[in-house]
């Protein structure tokens, strides 16, 4: 896998960026469980938060590829942002690919350039891997809906003015773009995460919540099979490359310290109990990329396969972070569960990941299932 | 159409294990499928027939069996003959 020269200019600059202007101060987000409006401003200038959304949208027109490399650069250095383009991602995507004419005039351009933020919000406290037990309602209304209900878990719903929210009607499964200012909609914020503290997270409110029908995002019935599933798809994606970024910046942050720690007269790097550890995470890392390539390569084709390849990504990238995140820890010692350095954010956000847009097992599920469907196919051919 | 529905049985069997499909069966209703499966639909009849499926071509009847999607496919690719979508 070879980046083209323009790619490769990119990654540079989002790398430039991220050295720049988030690794200095990520630390320091983290333990105040806040991001500051100016980075967001940052990032909205950059025009990262378009990433996903062509130009004539007013948005960057980055491939898939691109736009992993853009997750893996933010992910190496905070996951927390990396997260913000997650979400922020996914309802812009959404809107592209299913909104109205009209949703698309009024939220595009604003999404593209960061003037306003999004923010996806599915989950309730009874209803995690499992969607369909969402309990938010919708009821039509004239010529509204009105929505009750309650959100957890809600990533940047504290800043975010615009929410993907997810509800039953009478006719199944509904996504609706609710505005922050709606009357009856209140919002909580979420602290003392183990991970990915400073990605602003909240508690929704929906009381009576008066939205009009023209905000609903596709068909009624359509809420979870599509446009859920597409959004997800995305933030799946999102997470892989930004959890090859927490492996990346375990690798170097290992690199940096073996090579200067001394233990039993010799540095850390000629031991060779750590040289395991060091081999494992390049060649994790380095796994890890390969696969969520793949994976973009075929969703920039426009194939249909580019899901469960997704799905295949986002399952090994997580778990490698993960276990890499935690040999990083090993190798710092007691310095590593210090907050002098940052292994220990990444620890704590690698768990995080094998969470997040469908747990370990729900991808497990979901590979395995993919994979016996391939055999029974070709077993009935070959009969 | 007999095309597009040579290329639909073919995508079906491979999602849909151990069943045959017939053109008029009813793919959703039956339970036949998964998750992932509806937006995977989506994608290969974007990709294989060149057409956009949009906000306003969610409707069930669209996508309920291999006549309706064959259907789905003429109808579209007709419009896109005639300069829009």
């Amino acid at each position: 896998m070879e980046l083209t020269p323009e790619q490769q200019r990119l990654r540079n600059r989002f790398r430039e960026f991220a050295d720049a202007e988030i690794i200095p101060h990520a630390n320091a987000w983290d333990r105040a469980e806040i991001m500051p409006p100016e980075v967001v401003r940052q990032l909205a200038d950059k025009g990262y938060l378009g990433a996903v959304l062509p130009v004539d949208c007013g948005g960057a027109g980055f491939s898939m590829i691109e736009f992993g490399l853009l997750n893996e650069e933010l992910g190496r250095a905070c996951s927390s942002i990396r997260s913000l383009l997650t979400v922020h991602s996914m309802v812009a995507l959404t809107i592209w690919r299913w909104g109205t004419e009209t949703q698309k005039s009024q939220w595009l351009k604003k999404l593209g350039q960061g003037q306003a933020i999004a923010a996806f919000a599915l989950t309730e406290a009874e209803a995690g891997s499992d969607a369909r037990e969402i309990k938010t309602e919708a009821v039509a209304s004239g010529d509204d809906f009105i929505l009750s209900g309650h959100k957890k878990w809600i990533t940047f719903a504290q800043i975010a003015d615009l929410f993907l929210v997810f509800a039953r009607s009478q006719r199944g499964p509904c996504a609706f773009l609710v505005e922050r200012n709606t009357p009856g909609l209140a919002i909580s914020p979420i602290h003392g995460m183990l991970g990915t503290r400073a990605s602003m997270m909240a508690e929704l409110h929906l009381e009576q919540c008066r939205v009009p029908k023209h905000n609903l995002v596709g068909s009624p019935g359509f809420g979870l099979s599509h446009i859920a599933s597409s959004a997800l798809d995305c933030g799946r994606y999102s997470v892989a490359w930004g959890s090859v970024g927490i492996g990346q910046a375990c690798l170097e942050s290992c690199l940096q310290y073996v090579g200067e720690r001394k233990q039993f007269g010799a540095l850390l790097q000629d031991h060779q109990l750590v040289q395991r550890m060091i081999a494992q995470m390049v060649v994790g890392v380095r796994a890890a990329r390969l696969l969520c390539y793949a994976a973009g390569e075929m969703k920039d084709a426009g194939d249909p396969a580019s899901m469960i390849e997704t799905s295949i990504a986002k399952y090994f990238a997580c778990k490698t972070a993960a276990e890499l995140a935690r040999d990083a820890v090993q190798i710092h010692g007691a310095n590593g569960c210090s907050s002098e350095y940052p292994v220990e954010r990444f620890y704590r956000d690698a768990k995080i990941m094998e969470i997040i847009e469908g747990s370990n097992e729900i991808q497990e599920i979901t590979i395995a299932r993919s994979a016996c469907q391939e055999v029974a196919e070709s077993t009935a051919i070959a009969r | 159409m007999e095309e597009s529905k040579e290329k639909l049985r073919a995508f079906l069997a491979r999602h849909i294990s151990g069943r045959t499909v017939a053109d008029d069966d009813q793919i959703f209703a039956a339970g036949f499928v998964n998750s992932m499966f509806a937006m995977q639909l989506v994608l290969f009849l974007e990709k294989s027939f060149k057409i956009a499926i949009a906000n306003e071509d969610l409707e069930l009847k669209n996508f309920q069996s291999i006549n309706a999607m064959a259907e789905l496919i003429e109808r579209k690719a007709s419009l896109a003959q005639n300069g829009s979508r």
